[in-house]
């Protein structure tokens, strides 16, 4: 056998040095980041900031000419309450369309919703946006008599329809990633369709299941375009779905542009977005930790 | 009728789309003892126990003419319930497929989707589980383990369970896929002897590979080839003088 000659070997290392830094670099970028963020807001974080005010105080003043105030607790809650309302609509349909797909409808109807699904993760948030400030805005005016239809019920519709292509696809995903095994012998026992979803494959497939439902409150929680559009951006906070609101995501993109590079304001918006980050991380530790644990079980 | 037939069918036919896999399959098989399916790979014989709880119709392109009686009743009737016919008749399969639940609740799973309460009581349950074990001598192994989940048992001891579950349904007929072909001598002969011990109480079909196998635990043999049925007799006679020729081939080792 011939031995290897001196460019074969270099081209080997090479080779392995680059798939080790395309594995490692995903690590590297999270961590930078985090870095930077953290950087344009430690200044203000360290010196000016209170906390207690940022989280317990609804008064969000960044450019009072006398009385500067930084309370951001209407702005969590707004993003809170658009969550936690696109979510419910999400879920139920989203697992919903996804047992449809994977169990109950044939062969071609499960391609065309397919790719139909996807088309609509496709869509620009903007236009999304688009949608929430021009059709839901006149349809809620028209159906609620309400003065103004940019509101909590219509960014949390628009974000339900945005999260609901992550919860189907990774959500089918999962329910066929169940082994036919374990049909077969839920058919041959006897089963209906319906038992076979909520007695067999709910329970085998809930790992899964619940990964699709967090990363959808993920995008929910991260989503910044449409919710500006669509939910009227003022500060309060909500008591009723026709109250319009501001999530900590629309602060930062709308008023960013405006606050002066390393003013306290600017500062701030960082601090946002350590927020927005810790929140997202927080819930992706907590997947991975549930996951793990029924893993063990 | 005779009540000795526990399942017959008359000119079955049936196809994948285009490609009939069962050529007028007649047969009459005896209630109350063990029947091999024997016969070369792609034969038609997994084919036609899988239209004995009608499981084949599960993919789309399958088209079934003829008629099959189960204990006198023709199971293509429009009256039948899928659901009663698959309590009726019980299936085991090729590699172990316990529910990935527990091992107590694989065995009341029957239960649970057939009783239309919700609740069943918990004595009677137990009752059942401790009967159904016993049955296939899984208790003593098992029972202070009732909890583990099933999928995590040894392979020999997941088959146990999976003909364990059917018991509580009380089924009439069983039929098994090559039961013992992902297990190992021993778990085969344990399986085996479980299998005779069962007969008797259940008429059982079992489909097989291994012709040692059929002739161990079979009264009867079917021998199929291409989709029809070639001979059918006891399984003492097939063995030691086959009718046709193609059996002949097929048992002496010049065909399959």
């Amino acid at each position: 056998m011939k031995g290897r000659t001196r460019f074969e070997s270099i081209k080997e290392w090479l080779i392995e040095r680059i798939i080790w830094i395309c594995g490692v670099s995903s690590i590297l970028f999270v961590f930078a980041i985090f870095f930077f963020v953290f950087r344009e807001g430690s200044a203000f974080l360290f010196r000016g900031f209170k906390p207690v005010e940022f989280f317990t105080s609804i008064e969000w003043y960044p450019t009072s000419q006398s009385h500067v105030r930084y309370g951001a607790l209407a702005l969590i809650l707004g993003t809170f309450s658009v969550t936690t309302l696109a979510m419910l609509i999400a879920i139920p349909f989203g697992l919903g369309a996804a047992i449809y797909i994977s169990e109950f409808c044939s062969a071609r109807v499960r391609e065309t919703v397919k790719i139909i699904i996807e088309l609509l993760a496709a869509i620009p948030s903007v236009v999304w946006g688009f949608i929430g400030l021009t059709i839901m805005n006149s349809l809620i005016i028209r159906l609620f008599h309400a003065p103004i239809g940019l509101t909590m019920l219509n960014g949390g519709i628009i974000l339900a329809l945005m999260s609901v292509p992550i919860v189907v696809s990774i959500g089918e995903d999962a329910l066929k990633a169940v082994p036919d095994s374990y049909r077969e012998a839920a058919i041959a026992m006897g089963c209906t369709r319906w038992q076979l979803v909520y007695r067999v494959l709910l329970p085998a497939a809930r790992n899964g299941l619940l990964a699709a439902v967090l990363l959808g409150i993920g995008r929910g929680i991260g989503e910044t375009m449409a919710v500006l559009m669509a939910t009227g951006h003022s500060i309060r906070i909500p008591t009723s779905l026709l109250d319009p609101v501001r999530t900590l995501t629309a602060t930062i993109a709308a008023e960013l542009g405006e606050a002066a590079v390393h003013s306290d304001h600017y500062q701030v918006l960082f601090i946002i977005g350590i927020l927005l980050f810790m929140i997202t991380f927080i819930i992706n530790l907590t997947a991975d930790l549930i996951v793990k644990g029924i893993r063990k079980q | 009728m005779d009540l000795s037939v526990g399942l017959s069918t008359r000119d079955l036919n049936l196809w994948y789309g285009d490609f009939q896999a069962l050529k007028n399959v007649n047969l009459n098989i005896r209630a109350g003892i063990i029947t091999g399916l024997i016969g070369p790979s792609g034969c038609g014989k997994t084919t036609l126990l899988r239209c004995f709880n009608r499981i084949n119709e599960r993919y789309g392109n399958v088209t079934t003419t003829g008629e099959i009686k189960i204990f006198g009743k023709n199971i293509y009737d429009a009256d039948v319930s899928l659901i009663e016919l698959r309590k009726t008749v019980g299936m085991v399969f090729q590699r172990p497929n316990p529910l990935p639940i527990s091992v107590y609740e694989n065995i009341v799973f029957g239960l649970r989707i057939h009783s239309g309460k919700q609740n069943l009581q918990r004595s009677a349950t137990d009752a059942t589980v401790e009967e159904a074990l016993t049955a296939v001598g899984l208790w003593k192994d098992l029972h202070n383990n009732l909890k583990a989940k099933a999928t995590t048992l040894q392979l020999e001891q997941q088959q146990k369970l999976c003909i364990a579950r059917l018991l509580p349904l009380k089924p009439r007929l069983i039929l098994m896929d090559e039961p013992c072909s992902a297990l190992d001598v021993e778990a085969t002969r344990h399986i085996e002897e479980l299998m005779l011990s069962l007969a008797g109480q259940y008429t059982i079909l079992i489909v097989t590979h291994n012709m040692a196998q059929a002739r161990r635990v079979s009264e009867e043999c079917i021998f199929m080839l291409m989709g029809e049925l070639i001979e059918h007799n006891s399984t003492v006679d097939m063995f030691i003088s086959p009718q046709d020729r193609r059996t002949a081939d097929y048992i002496e080792g010049r065909l399959g």
